[in-house]
């Protein structure tokens, strides 16, 4: 950022669209104009998830304020994925997860676009919305994560007969309300795609939380888990015993179980093995980096996830542009904790970038990540990842690990996690 | 614990920092500081906010590390490094990290205010959202 008194654009067809940022005045023909000497320059976040709201807030800390930051946020709010699972058990109610962005904004001078993103001009610069544009120095995406509907086609149509709630909000109701309307004695059947997808022990999780709403108040009910994977993803000894002991009789994993056929109408599902009819069906698709990864071409690997350097989580295909959170390609777990790492990662480094100075060579962050396997019992995995230059990845360090047993304990550390990655990413 | 801290730090200066920032005894506090708030730790600082707030200030349950003594961060991160501390996962944060990361940790976060941190206010999910 060498010319400190450029001018800036927010252009926009429509002239209310924009929201004003404390800097800048929209002017007569809707171009913001800004001039501030003590500006280091301009990043665009797109994305309002975990990983783009901890960027977007660390940038303005670590910049002192100095590096300008818009987000560009398609929903007027969060609903968090962590925890979602409980509103299936029925022991939270998907209130208690949905969060205003109020204090994002304000506390820490950032712009605030809620806008769809429809293109990005990665050789200007540029990000293309419904109602308006806007240049950056630097674009962070923070997309999250698209279903892929390629092998059931029909599933997509029937989001609502057969939800998916792999993104919390009223998949997450609707679902819940099916399992209550079920009657005793009836059957839930849940899949898990293959390995990548978002958060790892997730689907062991929401297993737990249904038999554990079954156990208590449908006991006849049975919880039957399709998994694509050879194994248990995460967690594996813990939830295994969990299934087989606590929840005997009720949870039925079946492993390499991949679901090649859906009745909609009937709430079947076919598999290279057998034929399951259900009372509620949740089939769990496949994923792939979100759609405005997919507009920036930056999802080069099987055009699914995101390739980038892990001391900077610039895109390696595409300059200026830098990729966090569940889209990116990498041996990491697609978690929320693991998101806003890497989002303060790429803060730091950005902010480094843009002062003329180098970003750390080694990075280290740790990665915490609690389920819940009943209203108040919860297990962790634990690790710090440390950058291997040699291997340029993220490489698990000595001493991670998972918990011995369930315990209330850590089902209280797992509610102060929310409460403080919220605080964290929200305020 | 202090003098050992600063004896700690001053080993630790003067053998695996970069010879730029190599200084002499009187300014090794501020020489800290300064290395406290390199990219390295305050990225490290800021990955445990997942569970202890923003600048160590939890929003609740967990122990707020702003402003605590730097000795008393250093006892208790060795504690869960040898085990002699029983803990759920802290044992498994500690064994991850260096003692240079530990020691400049106990003194970024000794240098952070408290503040209170607040969970955000939860709402009514609007009919619109997805």
């Amino acid at each position: 950022m060498n010319n400190i008194q450029r001018r800036i654009f927010i252009k926009s067809t429509l002239k209310s669209s924009l929201v004003l940022s404390a800097t800048g005045v929209l002017n007569a023909c809707g171009s913001l104009n800004v001039k501030n000497a003590n500006s280091m320059g301009r990043v665009v976040v797109i994305g309002g998830g975990y990983a783009g709201l901890a960027a977007a807030k660390y940038i303005r800390m670590w910049s002192a304020n100095k590096i300008e930051v818009v987000v560009i946020e398609k929903s007027s709010q969060f609903v968090s994925c962590p925890l979602s699972n409980l509103v299936l058990g029925g022991s939270k109610n998907i209130q208690d997860l949905t969060f205003g962005y109020d204090f994002a904004k304000k506390n820490h001078g950032i712009t605030w676009v809620n806008d769809e993103v429809t293109a990005v001009d990665a050789v200007n610069k540029n990000v293309i919305m419904k109602r308006g544009d806007v240049s950056y120095d630097r674009l962070i995406i923070a997309p999250g994560v698209d279903m892929i509907y390629d092998t059931l086609p029909n599933l997509e149509t029937a989001q609502n007969e057969i939800p998916h709630a792999w993104k919390a909000g009223w998949q997450t109701v609707n679902l819940r309300k099916q399992l209550e309307a079920m009657p005793d004695g009836g059957v839930f059947v849940m899949s898990v795609p293959r390995a990548p997808y978002r958060c790892p022990p997730g689907p062991y999780e929401r297993a737990c939380q249904v038999a554990s709403y079954f156990k208590a108040h449908k006991p006849k009910s049975k919880v039957i888990v399709l998994d694509a994977n050879p194994e248990i993803t995460s967690k594996k000894v813990l939830f295994a015993k969990v299934f087989n002991e606590t929840y005997a009789g009720i949870v039925d994993y079946r492993a390499n179980s991949i679901i090649t056929e859906l009745d909609v109408k009937t709430k079947t599902v076919k598999t290279e093995f057998e034929i399951i009819q259900a009372n509620v069906l949740n089939i769990i698709p496949p994923q792939r980096a979100g759609k405005p990864a997919q507009l920036a071409k930056v999802d080069n690997v099987e055009n699914r996830w995101c390739d980038v350097s892990f001391l900077t989580y610039e895109s390696t295909t595409v300059p200026n542009v830098h990729v966090i959170g569940d889209a990116i390609d990498s041996n990491l777990p697609k978690s929320a904790h693991m998101a806003t790492n890497q989002a303060r990662i790429c803060a730091s480094a950005i902010v480094e970038i843009m002062a003329n100075r180098s970003p750390d060579p080694s990075p280290v962050f740790a990665n915490t990540c609690y389920s819940f396997i009943n209203d108040k019992e919860a297990i962790h995995v634990a690790t710090v990842y440390r950058y291997e230059a040699n291997k340029k990845i993220m490489v698990a360090a000595e001493g991670g690990g998972v918990s011995a047993k369930p315990s209330a304990q850590e089902g209280d550390y797992a509610q102060a996690w929310a409460m403080n990655i919220w605080s964290d990413v929200l305020t | 614990m202090k003098t050992f801290f600063f004896f700690f730090l001053f080993c630790m200066l003067a053998t695996s920092v970069k010879a730029s920032n190599i200084v002499y005894a009187a300014e090794v506090l501020s020489s800290v500081d300064s290395l406290s708030n390199s990219p390295h730790i305050r990225t490290i600082a800021a990955s445990c906010a997942a569970c202890h707030g923003t600048n160590g200030n939890s929003a609740g349950i967990t122990p707020t590390l702003a402003g605590l003594d730097d000795g008393y961060f250093i006892t208790q991160m060795l504690a869960f490094k040898d085990g002699t501390r029983p803990a759920t996962v802290m044992h498994r944060h500690a064994k991850g990290l260096n003692i240079d990361e530990i020691n400049l940790l106990a003194n970024y976060f000794a240098r952070q205010k408290r503040v209170t941190n607040l969970p955000p206010k939860s709402e009514k999910l609007q009919a619109a959202h997805e």
